[in-house]
């Protein structure tokens, strides 16, 4: 028994160095959920921030007049276009489209992958962050406006530091489907950790070893971002009783 | 028309709501002098919060006037951050932030807003919490104080900004029965050193003994003004005997 597993996890990540082609994947994989972590916050807080300025500030702007109000209602309505198509549409159409149609011209698989990844995220990490902005009571709004602070200001020093505090959970959460989403980055043919067991697993025929330590790697990559978000959780709790 | 002794001029202010039917403000107009302590009492429902959030424009009219200062306040074009700093206001749920310290909360807006230096806010904030006998509680956060200690702070907030004109939404529906007085106390001392003061309040104790001016609102309407002495002793319309025998 010891000696078939013994034999079976040589054949797997030994021969041919096989093991390689695993922290290959492994690299692949945390490349392009970095990236594409980054670029969904940007394109999240940005969406966020035209979401609820034109919900909560809008009725004010129109009132004044001006471009900024219709320049703030075109942002507003193109934003939530892109939250439509992209929270309707599956992540692996989505990728394929990205590849197939949008960057045809390009064969750099794995930027692809990113960028794809990225605006994809992006629209659920908008969401999050403009719930967490709806979620602050009105009475805060109120309050900071009554003392004299803008709009920007009122946002800047009164809500959003309420706010990371509130969508952090749900934030990590949305990192872990990412980092889990990525596995279908091998239908563009990119070589992320998913693939590579895969491609082991087609070359061994013995699909035990190398699908569970592909598994168990993807675990452990959750659980670090898992700890990293408790830790982070407790020190910004730290100001309260 | 240019009219001095008045602080604040309310000219025929309506307030409905997108279906039309119902009036929170139905052709509203007072005019409230500048050191004038003025109560707003009636059931509720009866739009006087209304009124007081339009005067800051927390509320925005669908028409009339509101003039402070002499300055037409529903003009779009001017910048109203510029006169809510002038306006000091106090909230029925304090709504102090919750991620600042007491000095803190007090000394964002004039940081930020007067540009003032945090030492120089920090030191007219310390005088302001030893005169509510909260000195000591300038480094807790909102969450550590209770209901009446809150309230304080807010009050002392809103001063720090050294407004011509403080408005009160309630200031003591939210607070437990035993912490009324210390909020109350506060603001009749600052009734006392000549602040002008909007109030809408059920407190008919603090309104008989601190306003000069009672207004009675129902249904979107004033319908009765008057001294307390007038309000509470002869009242002449019936909408205000009902509503008198029902909380006195």
């Amino acid at each position: 028994m010891f000696d078939r597993i013994k034999a079976d996890f040589i054949l797997n990540f030994v021969e041919s160095d096989r093991w390689l082609m695993i922290l290959k994947g492994v690299v692949a994989t945390l490349e392009i959920t970095s990236v594409a972590l980054v670029i969904g916050v940007v394109i999240g807080v940005i969406i966020a921030a035209v979401r609820s300025t034109y919900d909560k500030n809008g009725e004010d702007m129109k009132r004044r007049g001006g471009a900024a109000y219709h320049l703030l209602r075109v942002a507003n309505a193109i934003c939530r276009l892109y939250l439509t198509v992209i929270r309707g549409t599956p992540t692996v159409v989505q990728l394929l489209i990205a590849y197939f149609i949008i960057f045809a011209s390009s064969n750099n698989d794995i930027l692809v992958a990113m960028i794809a990844f990225g605006i994809n995220s992006g629209a659920y990490v908008a969401e999050i962050i403009r719930g967490g902005i709806m979620s602050i009571d009105e009475g805060q709004f109120e309050a900071g406006r009554s003392l004299g602070l803008n709009y920007y200001m009122t946002m800047r020093y009164v809500v959003v530091p309420q706010v990371i505090k509130n969508v952090l959970p749900a934030l990590f959460n949305e990192f872990i489907v990412l980092i889990k989403e990525t596995s279908v980055a091998g239908y563009i043919g990119v070589e992320d950790l998913t693939k590579m067991g895969d491609l082991i697993r087609s070359r061994t025929y013995s699909a035990f070893m190398p699908l569970l330590a592909v598994a168990a790697i993807y675990l452990v990559m959750v659980m670090g971002l898992t700890a990293l978000d408790t830790r982070l959780e407790r020190r910004l709790r730290r100001n309260e009783r | 028309m240019k009219d001095e002794s008045y602080l604040i001029r309310v000219e025929d202010l309506h307030k409905h709501y997108r279906d039309h039917t119902i009036h929170a403000l139905d052709g509203v107009s007072i005019n409230i002098k500048k050191g004038e302590v003025v109560c707003i009492i009636g059931p509720s429902g009866s739009g006087k919060s209304t009124l007081l959030r339009s005067l800051n424009l927390m509320e925005m009219p669908s028409s009339g006037h509101i003039f402070v200062d002499d300055v037409d306040i529903t003009d779009p074009k001017i910048d109203i951050n510029l006169h809510r700093q002038k306006m000091g206001m106090v909230f029925q749920h304090f709504n102090l932030f919750p991620n600042m310290t007491v000095l803190k909360n007090m000394t964002i807006a004039p940081e930020k807003v007067l540009k003032k230096s945090y030492d120089e806010a920090k030191e007219q904030a310390k005088g302001l919490l030893e005169r509510v006998n909260l000195a000591e509680r300038g480094d807790a956060y909102p969450d550590q104080l209770s209901g009446g200690q809150k309230q304080r702070i807010a009050i002392v907030r809103a001063l720090m900004m050294e407004p011509e004109v403080m408005l009160f939404d309630e200031p003591t529906s939210a607070l437990d029965p035993e912490m009324v007085g210390e909020v109350l106390d506060v603001m009749k001392e600052l009734a006392g050193e000549g602040m002008t003061m909007v109030v809408v309040t059920h407190e008919m104790g603090f309104a008989r003994e601190v306003a000069e001016r009672i207004v009675f609102m129902d249904s979107g309407k004033i319908i009765e003004t008057g001294t307390p002495e007038e309000i509470f002793e002869s009242p002449k319309s019936d909408r205000l005997q009902s509503f008198l025998a029902k909380v006195l």
